[in-house]
């Protein structure tokens, strides 16, 4: 009696699943399709020159070796490239918390003269993209004598536009009469930012660190413009440059410099995927 | 209260002489410094000269303004009054020196000719803008390139993100991982992704892609050396990057949308395509839009995965406006040309961008 019930319990999830079958397959593919060619990435770097332009290609390799990603990591200065992608990308959002704070504290719990314009100042700079301000940055760094430093790959961007206009929308919420009482209770205004406002606005600041981590150590168009020396060069750069060595296109190679790049990216969002996509969530309902 | 209003209206007035004298202030700064002599005139003669002054004299009636203007919104003058300039100093002074400035200075560079060590070797006036349109023929090609991939970006993503949102709408565990996985690519590099695809579309016949298509009889295409499909091959590779990211903005959005709409929707017997039209899509206007200005405004700036996987070639088939910008400046040495462009660049941004501040204001539909 009991076993029927239960079979005839499976039978009907069975029925009911039976009608996703079709669009469930077609996901898998879907998600194949969009995995393929990371993994097609990860094989490539593990085989020999010689397999991988071997017609036709194979899917996995016969030859599995390490010599492509030996070879980045010795004939190139690896340590030096990665070092420096992890110093900029720090720097600068270490720098941004820094000023934004400050700033969208004013922005949203004060009231002053000349707020607009100042606050305009931030919308235009949310506006005009570093494919434009290139040109006169350079220069300016040249005139400074910073080029050959890290420098122009950090302090150009110390004021987050977008950070500023989340940060004082997050700060805004947060009522005012919570920073009333702290000052009443003779909280500094140190105080009130480190220990009310920014741990009330975590999912805003975790999407802000977010942006500006992904942003920066991926980030290419401005470094091949700021690193004019090898020793600045961030590991973005080190990789293109990688199409230049020998002759031909050394593909294994080429892949495993990007699976170096791309694999701490990949693992933090292995481990925190769904933190991840809610803070890019966020990021499009504001 | 009544007299304050004839203050405040004071208080602008010098707000906005003051920001006129320290723009006009550093334009006579700037001409002093210039490589090559400006034409002369009356007026550029005045400016050269008194550029220091008027820095100064902005500076004084910047600061009498503020003064003036907080004497009508706060209730008793204090100086903690002025605590929050201080806290905004930091942040507007690298938009200053980082943004504005290069801003107002591309123009400025754009009458010139010039190179990076020199950047105004020579004044030409409007000169480089008439060339940009007439003789340049190559940036007319990267203008019309960079409107067929933008077009193609928005037409194609915004399809794509409602297609998948609906599709994985539901709460399943097969589709937040489904989810998860067409996000990846977002967060990976895009010189990464420029070089995997590089390496699926090789020429050869190694290539994957020839590969997959040889078992179909096809013979092998050079797929990012051919005119006709190396901008295709990039919008493909752009499409499968950033689908995931609108994906998710459409699904967030379209969560928040009250079951109760649907199923009074249900009880009218309205077909699927009727909800979709006359519901879905309406509640999702705001969601659109901002996809619409935000992919519009990215596809204007493309460079990295051009740059890696066809370097604008073959030709001019896939020169963007972008690349155009930083191949005259630092490649070919002409300055002034560059920063034409990218006063072009500018242009459009800022046009799309007050767009999106009307449309937001107006026709989208909010609940």
């Amino acid at each position: 009696m009991d076993k029927a019930l239960r079979a005839e319990q499976r039978r009907r999830h069975l029925r009911n699943y039976l009608p996703h079958l079709p669009g469930d397959i077609i996901k898998i593919l879907a998600m194949l399709i969009f995995v393929f060619p990371f993994y097609w990435m990860l094989i490539t770097a593990f085989k020999t020159y010689k397999e991988s332009i071997i017609v036709p290609p194979t899917l996995l390799p016969y030859s599995f070796t390490v010599d492509a990603f030996i070879t980045v990591i010795t004939k190139l200065n690896w340590f030096t490239y990665a070092r420096n992608t992890i110093v900029v990308t720090l720097s600068v959002i270490v720098l941004q918390l820094l000023v934004m704070v400050p700033a969208s504290y004013a922005f949203s719990k004060f009231r002053f003269y000349g707020q607009g314009l100042f606050f305009g100042v931030v919308l235009v700079a949310f506006m005009i993209p570093t494919q434009i301000t290139f040109i006169t940055t350079y220069m300016t760094m040249a005139d400074w004598k910073l080029l050959k430093t890290l420098w122009p790959q950090i302090i150009p961007f110390g004021a987050n536009a977008f950070g500023i206009f989340l940060l004082r929308q997050s700060f805004k919420q947060i009522p005012d009469e919570i920073v009333e009482s702290a000052k009443l209770d003779s909280a500094s205004e140190l105080q009130i930012m480190t220990r009310i406002l920014l741990p009330m606005s975590k999912s805003a600041m975790i999407t802000i660190a977010l942006f500006s981590f992904v942003g920066h150590w991926n980030s290419y168009f401005w470094p091949l413009v700021m690193s004019i020396t090898e020793e600045v060069r961030p590991l973005t750069i080190a990789i293109e440059k990688l199409k230049e060595i020998e002759y031909g296109l050394q593909w294994p190679q080429i892949m495993a410099g990007n699976v170096l790049l791309v694999l701490p990216v990949v693992i933090i969002y292995i481990f925190a995927s769904k933190k991840i996509i809610q803070a890019f969530a966020y990021r499009g309902m504001k | 209260m009544a007299n304050k209003k004839p203050i405040r209206i004071c208080a602008n007035v010098l707000l906005t002489i003051s920001v006129l004298l320290i723009g006009y202030g550093f334009l006579g700064v700037r001409i002093n410094q210039t490589n090559a002599p400006v034409p002369s005139s009356a007026f550029i003669d005045l400016t050269k000269r008194i550029g220091v002054p008027m820095i100064i004299a902005g500076v004084v009636l910047l600061v009498t303004a503020i003064v003036l203007g907080n004497t009508t919104i706060q209730r008793r003058t204090h100086l903690s009054d002025y605590f929050p300039y201080l806290l905004i100093i930091p942040a507007i002074a690298f938009l200053m020196v980082f943004v504005v400035y290069p801003m107002l200075d591309v123009i400025y560079l754009s009458l010139f000719n010039g190179t990076v060590l020199t950047p105004t070797k020579r004044w030409l006036g409007t000169s480089n803008f008439e060339a940009l349109f007439t003789v340049r023929r190559d940036f007319q090609v990267a203008l019309k390139n960079t409107a067929v991939y933008t077009v193609s970006m928005v037409v194609g993503l915004i399809a794509l993100s409602l297609i998948f949102a609906i599709w994985l709408q539901k709460d399943r565990k097969i589709n937040s991982v489904a989810q998860t996985v067409f996000f990846t690519p977002h967060l990976v590099a895009s010189i990464s992704c420029a070089f995997i695809f590089q390496w699926i579309m090789s020429g050869e016949s190694y290539g994957l892609f020839n590969t997959v298509l040889r078992l179909f009889g096809v013979p092998k295409v050079d797929w990012l050396n051919n005119a006709n499909t190396a901008m295709g091959c990039i919008i493909f590779m752009n499409l499968w990057k950033n689908i995931g990211y609108y994906t998710l903005i459409i699904m967030s959005a379209l969560k928040s949308i009250p079951t109760e709409i649907y199923e009074a929707a249900e009880l009218d017997n309205a077909s699927t395509l009727r909800t979709f039209f006359k519901i879905t899509l309406p509640l999702l206007s705001p969601q659109i839009f901002f996809l619409l200005i935000t992919i519009t405004t990215g596809s204007f700036k493309v460079f990295d995965s051009i740059n890696i996987m066809t370097g604008g070639g073959p030709g001019d088939a896939t020169e963007v406006l972008a690349r155009y910008i930083y191949k005259y400046a630092f490649k070919l040495n002409k300055l002034g040309v560059a920063s034409a462009a990218g006063v072009v660049l500018m242009v459009i941004l800022v046009l799309i961008t007050l767009i999106d501040f009307k449309g937001l204001e107006k026709k989208v539909h909010y609940q």
